[in-house]
């Protein structure tokens, strides 16, 4: 019982919970049958969300007023970008994964270029460049309809024993972030910034230095999310990435990591992305039209956020 | 721009910079303004500029609405889809049910009134309520108008196509909004509280307001300018589709930063604001026009608008210190 109750007090938890309690319905409703099956497409879809989700977890975490906002955009034009240079064929693969994250991580530079040359505030500056990228990627991207290559949307949705590869790997990956962040010097500098950025420059971080490697991290986690949505998707468009600006803010939030900046969780953004995705699946076995579904999901996003509460103001 | 002035110079130099940044909104406006007047002098005419500074009014009203809320350190990512919300209650109630439609529109500012209180009592990130609260807005419209469609009632089509003699009306409509709203937010006393609630929470706490009342309050007037947007909205473009609002949240907020806005502290104005709206809404597309840019880059050229913008302003401030 003991471990129980410690585990209670996690704040990850919840959202994994939720994710249950919504899949249970769910089943509830179709008399148990396609159980799995949506426990596989879940895993599959959420991999996305996490993947920008982390990136996104690492730039709020930086402290009040750090977030992202130009990941749409950067999946969009990422998505492009690959799709163009693997060019439908196999052997380009690597390289199309590899042009999609040089491209996401440069979109990572330019944000923290415009916040450090300009002294705005990230919103703005990641608010500003995702305009821009929103035109190159429709300009770049008009007409395009190029397929990914066989192999790289068959690995995309290669699954051993229900579980996507993906989401395997992913789970590899968030497990490095997590060491990232509670083990490495990186990690601990973000943290410090998030909690007091005067403090932690007194105490030498290289606050400029840290800011800039996290805003580069998230652009590039955008870049290969682009690539690989447009893999799982057969194919790259300019609105790819547009639900991830909502969905990569609220996992974070929902996932337990303090809007306030300073403390992170990595284990809830998985949770909290299990959590929407499965959301999604029950209101479409509910049958529920579109409207219904993106208030709903409002509704209920308001409603956690609500019943988390915020962080009490330190004064 | 160098810093060679030094001495007595110095304090003028510093008062010359404060001037030359409170002027910096106009001074963009001017500039889209000379760029299309050279690129086409029959565009500055009585007809030109109605027609230019056509959605020039909504822009400027959702402007004001996301003015409210960063007075007070919050941030609103769903006027967008709220305004496309009023409009198809707009475009469907208000026409067919006026009394029901009226009713539905007053709720919605309480709804936002509500959202201020919740935001304030729970300390939640107002950023992650809205965007959530964008998804209720754009879902509450699909339901309403599930296709595009629906008609502006008539007295409101009848405002909106009013032509005046001498100035178009979208300049007297920007300038009464803008008047309207300094006064209140910058020469009444509860004006003054209500940015204060922003500048300095602390203070204003021990000095005996209500901190939760301000929310409220500022948060209620972001919803009524959410709602005159709306309504204005759907005056020009005379019917509805639950998409045609999206565009505004960022829109908005790219305005009240251009007017001189900044995200913490209160340090907001609304004629700058005004301002902000009117050149986004010239620079978005007459100005692309005139220049032979494809529509493409419409976006891109707000962001870019936006990045010279700010950038002119740190050379500005960094004389001022």
């Amino acid at each position: 019982m003991a471990s129980l109750k410690t585990l209670l007090t996690k704040p990850w938890i919840w959202s994994f919970v939720g994710a249950l309690l919504v899949w249970l319905a769910t089943i509830a409703f179709t008399g148990g049958y396609g159980g799995g099956g949506m426990v596989t497409a879940a895993l599959s879809l959420a991999v996305f969300t996490v993947i920008v989700g982390v990136g996104q977890m690492f730039v709020i975490t930086l402290g009040p007023g750090n977030v992202d906002l130009s990941l749409p955009a950067n999946i969009g034009l990422a998505s492009a970008v690959a799709m163009k240079v693997m060019g439908g064929s196999d052997a380009m693969i690597v390289v199309g994964l590899l042009a999609a994250l040089a491209c996401g991580a440069a979109i990572g530079v330019i944000n923290y270029l415009l916040i450090w040359a300009l002294r705005i505030p990230p919103i703005i500056a990641t608010l500003s460049a995702s305009f821009i990228i929103q035109s190159v990627d429709i300009s770049y991207g008009r007409g395009l309809q190029i397929k990914p290559p066989p192999g790289f949307a068959d690995f995309t949705n290669w699954q051993v024993l229900g579980i996507p590869v993906l989401a395997i790997l992913t789970v590899l990956f968030t497990m490095g972030a997590a060491i990232a962040l509670q083990r490495m010097v990186y990690g601990r500098s973000v943290l410090a910034i998030g909690q007091n950025i005067r403090a932690a420059w007194l105490a030498g971080v290289k606050v400029g230095r840290i800011r800039f490697l996290t805003y580069t991290l998230s652009g590039a986690l955008g870049g290969i999310d682009g690539a690989l949505l447009a893999g799982y998707f057969r194919g790259a468009n300019v609105d790819i990435g547009n639900e991830y600006l909502l969905a990569s803010i609220a996992v974070v939030v929902i996932g337990g990591t303090s809007v306030a900046g300073g403390k992170a969780n990595v284990p809830g953004v998985w949770g909290a992305a299990l959590f929407l995705v499965l959301l999604l699946t029950m209101l479409n076995t509910f049958g529920v039209s579109a409207g219904v579904r993106l208030l709903l999901t409002g509704l209920i996003i308001v409603g956690v956020i609500t019943a988390a509460g915020g962080e009490k103001a330190v004064r | 721009m160098d810093n060679g002035f030094k001495g007595s110079a110095a304090r003028n130099e510093a008062a010359r910079a404060r001037l030359l940044r409170g002027l910096l909104p106009a001074l963009s406006l001017a500039l889209v303004l000379a760029a299309i007047a050279w690129l086409n002098p029959r565009a500055i005419s009585y007809f030109g500029f109605s027609l230019m500074l056509n959605l020039a009014i909504p822009i400027a009203l959702a402007t004001i609405a996301q003015m409210f809320v960063i007075a007070g350190n919050e941030l609103d990512l769903s006027i967008g889809t709220f305004v496309g919300f009023v409009g198809c209650v707009t475009a469907t109630w208000l026409k067919d049910a006026p009394l029901i439609g009226v009713l539905i529109l007053v709720g919605l500012i309480g709804i936002y009134a509500l959202l201020g209180a919740l935001i304030h009592m729970r300390n939640l990130p107002s950023i992650v309520v809205t965007l959530g609260m964008s998804f209720v807005w754009q879902g509450l419209a699909i339901l309403v108008l599930p296709k595009p469609g629906g008609k502006a009632p008539d007295w409101l089509l009848a405002i909106m196509s009013f032509k005046p003699p001498f100035i178009p009306f979208p300049i007297i409509a920007a300038l009464l909004i803008a008047a309207v709203v300094h006064f209140g937010l910058m020469r009444t006393s509860y004006g003054v509280i209500l940015r204060g609630s922003g500048g300095n929470p602390a203070a204003l706490r021990r000095a005996g307001w209500s901190l939760l009342k301000t929310k409220i309050v500022l948060f209620a007037l972001a919803g009524l300018f959410g709602v005159l947007s709306g309504m204005a909205l759907i005056g020009i473009t005379t019917s509805a589709d639950a998409n045609i609002g999206n565009g505004y949240t960022l829109l908005a907020i790219a305005g009240v930063i251009l007017g001189g806005g900044e995200f913490v502290g209160g340090r907001v104005s609304p004629i700058g604001a005004v301002i902000g709206a009117l050149t986004l809404a010239l620079a978005a597309s007459p100005l692309l026009t005139f220049m032979h840019i494809p529509p493409d880059w419409q976006v891109a050229a707000n962001g870019a608008i936006l990045i010279i913008v700010l950038a002119a302003r740190v050379l500005i401030s960094r004389r001022e210190r």
